[in-house]
Parts: C-alpha cells; sequence; structure tokens
C-alpha cells in the first residue's frame, strides 16, 4: 500500500474486500431492483401473479390518468413555490442567527428543534394547531378576522359595491385551513418553513467560513453592512446555496409523510402528490407495473431538474 | 463559528429590532410544541373549550390549564390501543441495529475509499453520490417482491438489515471525516508492519470516533423519524414503530380523543429531543459538514 508506484494484485484484492459491503449493496440494492423495476414498468404486474409484458401501456396510461397528471402538477406546483421559499426563508434566518447576540445559541436550538420531529408528529401537531373550531391558530384569528370584515364591508358598502360582497365580507371566517384545497396547500408549503433547521444550521456553518479578511477590505474600500451582504457574503455562500437546493428539490419531489398524515391527499386530490399517488397505484390498487412507470418518469424529472441546476450554476456559483 | 458580517456589536435601536424579529421567530417555532404539551395536560372538555371569555382568568385557564391533567400520560402508557413500551422498544431495537450497521459497513468502505489504493475506487465513490439522488420509489416495488422472496415482509428486518450493505450518504459522512486523516500515518504503520485490518481497526476507528459518533446519531435519528419503511413492511400492530402506531393512532381515534393524541405525540418525540440536548455540539457539527465539505 505504498503511497506511489503500482498497485499490486494484493491492494487491489485488499481493497475490494474492504469495499465490499457496498459493492454487494450496489449489486443487491441498486443495480437488481433498477432493472427489475425497469422491466416491471413494461408489465401489467400485481406482485400475486407473474409479470406480463405490455410495452409501453403502463407510460401510455399515465397520460390519460386524470389522478396521475392532478399529483404531477401539485408536486410541480410544491416544489417551485416550497424550494425557493424555504430557502430564502432559511438564508434570512441565519443571516439574522449570525449576527452578534448573547442569545443566539438559544435561537439555534429552537429553530432546529422542529426539524428533529418525525414528521407524522409534525402533522398531528399541526392537524390540531389548525383544527377549523378548537385549534389555537383560528381561536386566535377569529375576532381579528370577523373585525377586517366588518370594516372591509363598510368600505364596500361607502364605494357602493353587491350586496353579496358585503353579506359576505360581513361573516368573514378564518379558513378552515386542511377541508378547502388551496388552503390545504398553502398549510403543506408552509409547514415546510417549520422544519427548514437542518438547512439553516448548513448555511450558518457556511456563513461561519467565508474569511474575515475579506469583510476587512470591503470595509476599507467603504463598503456598508448591505453591500457587505449582496458582494461578500452573498457570493461566498453560493456553494452552499447550491448544495440546499440540490436537497431542496430533489427532497421535494418525494414529498410524502406530511401530507400523507394530514390530509392523505384531501380535499379532492388538492394535496395528492406524487410518491403519495405512486404509493397507492402500487400498494393498495396493487398496480405494480404502473407503480414502477411512474417511479422513472419521477427519475428522470428529479435527474433533469437536478442536471439543470448543475448547469445553471457555472452562471451563479463562485467556488473558491 | 464566530465570524459574522459585523465585528462590531450592533447600535442600539438596530439590536432591538434584531432582538424582537428574533422574538417573535421563536415564539413561532416554539408555539406548536407548547400546545402539544399544553393539550395533552387539559381534560378533553378544556381542550374542546371555544372562544373563552374576555376576561383574564379564562385565558389563564386556556393557557395553563388547572389542574394538570397528567393522568392522561399513564392513560397513554397503560392504553390497549396504543401499546407504548411495545413500540418504543420496536423503534429502538431497530435504530440501534441501524446504527451498528450503517457505522460498520460505512466505516470500512470509506477507508477502503480514501486510504486503500486500486482500481475502480473512484467510480465506486462516484456511484456513492449517484445513488444518494436516486428516489426510492424507483428500487421500492423490486425490493419488496425480494424481500417477500425472503419472507422477510412484516419482520423488521427489511427497516435494518441492508443497512449493513453500506448507506451511501454514511460513507460519504465517513469519508468527509477520514480525508482528513493524514496518510503519513496509515503509511507509517504500514512500514511498521501492520495490515489493513489492524490500521482499520487501531488506528482509523478510533481517530475518527467522534465521526462514528455523528454517523451513529444521524442513523439512530433517521431511523427513529422514519414512517415510510414501517409503514410498507410492517404488516402486524405488534411489529409497529412510534410514528407508525401514532399514525394508526391518529387514524383511529384522533377526531376523538385530542389530549390522549397530543400526549402520545410527546412521548413519541421525546426521546429523540432528549437525544439532541445530550449531544447538541455534536450533532450540529455533523449537519455542517455534510453540507460544506461536500
Amino acid at each position: 500500500m505504498a503511497a506511489y508506484g503500482r498497485i499490486t494484485l494484493r491492494d487491489q484484492f485488499t481493497g475490494m474486500a474492504f469495499a465490499l459491503p457496498f459493492i454487494l449493496g450496489v449489486a443487491i440494492l441498486l443495480i437488481m431492483p433498477l432493472g427489475l423495476s425497469l422491466y416491471y414498468s413494461f408489465c401489467h404486474y400485481t406482485m400475486l401473479t407473474p409479470p406480463i409484458w405490455v410495452g409501453d401501456q403502463n407510460y401510455r396510461h399515465l397520460l390519460s390518468d386524470h389522478a396521475f397528471i392532478r399529483a404531477l402538477i401539485n408536486t410541480c406546483i410544491f416544489s417551485a413555490v416550497s424550494v425557493p421559499l424555504s430557502l430564502g426563508w432559511s438564508l434570512l434566518l441565519a443571516l439574522l442567527l449570525n449576527l452578534p447576540n448573547r442569545l443566539r445559541g438559544i435561537y439555534r436550538t429552537i429553530v432546529f428543534l422542529p426539524s428533529l420531529l418525525p414528521l407524522v408528529a409534525t402533522a398531528v401537531i399541526w392537524r390540531w394547531m389548525l383544527s377549523p373550531v378548537h385549534g389555537p391558530v383560528n381561536l386566535l384569528l377569529r375576532k381579528p378576522v370577523e373585525f377586517i370584515g366588518w370594516c372591509a364591508a363598510d368600505v364596500a358598502k361607502a364605494l357602493g359595491a353587491a350586496p353579496a360582497t358585503i353579506g359576505h365580507l360581513q361573516n368573514l371566517k378564518p379558513p378552515l385551513w386542511l377541508s378547502e384545497g388551496r388552503w390545504a396547500m398553502a398549510t403543506i408549503i408552509f409547514l415546510s418553513l417549520w422544519g427548514v433547521g437542518q438547512t439553516v444550521i448548513i448555511f450558518l456553518a457556511g456563513l461561519g467560513e467565508v474569511p474575515q479578511e475579506l469583510y476587512e477590505s470591503a470595509e476599507l474600500d467603504g463598503a456598508g453592512s448591505w453591500r457587505r451582504l449582496r458582494h461578500v457574503t452573498i457570493p461566498m455562500l453560493t456553494p452552499v446555496v447550491f448544495f440546499n437546493l440540490v436537497m431542496g428539490i430533489i427532497g421535494s419531489w418525494q414529498i410524502f409523510d406530511l401530507p400523507y398524515v394530514m390530509t392523505q391527499g384531501g380535499p379532492g386530490r388538492a394535496t395528492l402528490f406524487y410518491s403519495m399517488y405512486l404509493f397507492e397505484a402500487g400498494f393498495q390498487q396493487l398496480r405494480m407495473g404502473a407503480a414502477c412507470a411512474m417511479a422513472w418518469v419521477q427519475l428522470l424529472i428529479i435527474l433533469s431538474l437536478t442536471l439543470l441546476a448543475f448547469w445553471s450554476a457555472r452562471k451563479w456559483v463562485h467556488y473558491r | 463559528m464566530s465570524a459574522s458580517s459585523t465585528d462590531k456589536s450592533l447600535s442600539g435601536r438596530r439590536r432591538l429590532l434584531l432582538h424582537l424579529a428574533l422574538a417573535i421567530m421563536a415564539i413561532g417555532y416554539l408555539a406548536p410544541l407548547f400546545w402539544m404539551i399544553d393539550t395533552s395536560v387539559k381534560t378533553e372538555k378544556q381542550a374542546m373549550s371555544q372562544s373563552p371569555a374576555a376576561n383574564l382568568s379564562s385565558i389563564r385557564n386556556l393557557v395553563i390549564p388547572h389542574p394538570l391533567r397528567v393522568q392522561n400520560y399513564a392513560k397513554v402508557i397503560r392504553s390497549p390501543l396504543f401499546k407504548l413500551p411495545l413500540y418504543a422498544r420496536n423503534t429502538l431495537v431497530i435504530a440501534l441495529l441501524v446504527a451498528i450497521g450503517s457505522m460498520l459497513s460505512a466505516s470500512l468502505v470509506a477507508y477502503s475509499l480514501t486510504k486503500l489504493r486500486w482500481y475502480g475506487r473512484t467510480v465506486l465513490f462516484w456511484i456513492v453520490l449517484g445513488s444518494m439522488m436516486l428516489p426510492f420509489s424507483v428500487m421500492m416495488v423490486p425490493l419488496y417482491r425480494i424481500y417477500r422472496e425472503f419472507g422477510w415482509i412484516g419482520t423488521n428486518l427489511p427497516l435494518w438489515l441492508p443497512t449493513f450493505l453500506g448507506p451511501p450518504f454514511y460513507i460519504f459522512l465517513l469519508r468527509q471525516f477520514y480525508l482528513t486523516i493524514p496518510n503519513e500515518l496509515t503509511e507509517a504503520a504500514v512500514i511498521d508492519g501492520a495490515g489493513p485490518l489492524k490500521i482499520w481497526w487501531y488506528i482509523m476507528v478510533p481517530l475518527t470516533r467522534p465521526a462514528l459518533t455523528v454517523g451513529g446519531l444521524f442513523s439512530v435519528v433517521a431511523s427513529w423519524k422514519n414512517f415510510f419503511g414501517p409503514l410498507v413492511y410492517l404488516t402486524h400492530q405488534r411489529t409497529f414503530t412510534l410514528p407508525l402506531a401514532l399514525q394508526s393512532f391518529q387514524t383511529r381515534h384522533g377526531g376523538v380523543n385530542h389530549t390522549l393524541l397530543m400526549a402520545a405525540t410527546v412521548l413519541v418525540v421525546l426521546p429523540i429531543i432528549l437525544i439532541f440536548f445530550l449531544s447538541q455540539k455534536t450533532f450540529i457539527r455533523g449537519i455542517a459538514t455534510t453540507g460544506i465539505k461536500g
């Protein structure tokens, strides 16, 4: 195992022996399942009977499957909104938590705490928080919302609005959250902000690695705090932003636990996400072939978005 | 980690603004946890009370229930429907086996990838990185079939045995640490006549104990939180893990008994929060490492 010189047969053997667990893992847990799943995706397969080859039928049927299209659109919306939102939010939190402050250790712990909870627990807690009649959120919101409604109704009356609008405003109530389609989606997106703890920690670590000299020389050049943020901190942080972006994209396309426990995809299919429908098709309707086809489409989507991110990285990520 | 965009402390008004912003944020992040504990010590009637009357004592009763119903916890622990001690044991057994399996296999593989020279190790590292990005759904159906052939469905084997085959994330994590160990150290051991197994056990493992602690903690927490795996593979109530049991408790009784549901939730999340507070520094440093040194 000399550092330089030829790799002997013995070196080769030793190296592979130590890597054997993973080499076996690649064969059993990666290559074999990938091959089988690609094969099943072209088959009618229930797992109870042997697979029957049906060509690209599973893939073609996806296009006419309304539930699938809905799940696809929902996941697109979720990913497109929640990924940038939680990136921006966690960056903001990290910047605030990085400012000199005697209590910042405690604040960091507080922000991190929710991300430790199993998502099932998060779902159960927030279902109770957002319970329309007895939940604390609506308990808190009811009076203010009614008040705003009354004020708005008066303004509408003065402006000569239709009686229906005025009536609606006079009866303004806080949303029913999980029972209203758009609010249910908004709630799931909002909850991803409650669990950004890990991302914040990674940003904080990135902030800690920015060389102090850069700030000192920027200050000598007369840069104020805003310009130091804009021209020193943000550019130096772009590799970390990129890492969190890629992780966010991959994670968002696989969201499952939270909506599965909170809404079961409802109301209607308003919060039916890709992985949920895939699970339903495979393990509840026993359409394993279709589930595999969906999984391959999902893989291709995640792969192209990741490649897109890598391609765009050349334009905005500053590597030291 | 004391570096920040301004070395000097902030001016008075700015500092006040910062404290205000942080305080509001902290309340937002803590309120649900507070309300969970709060509901767990109320009677069902107190929990279901609607808008409180606008006087101080009724608002105080809403926030600090009187008397505290600690019996809810006893009720949950003894409940025949939610066998908490059993689920806790199931979860703990899986978590410990996952930690052992992941750390043992990942440290062997990471050692091979960083300190042993052989053809193909670079390719193998790219496979490690690539497979971390694969969605589990692609492997899900065939793996289920394979485990079914083995007769593993309904047992906890699919949840921990595969971790003995080197989970990519932990190989990556340990590799980041192993790269920081100077090659001179292992080379000197070779000159002294130590074989690779000895070097791994007597040099790498002791020197990277902090890394193994981080990885072990991560894998325990990840396994404790896992919901999808147990949902797919565990079919009998008596094998359930805590998150799966909590979900089934909620679907069957959640609409009826909020106080017991919240008490159960507190008991499910408590161990993880305890682990975190006992190992805060190690934990945070571990997360930072995965994101920065990549």
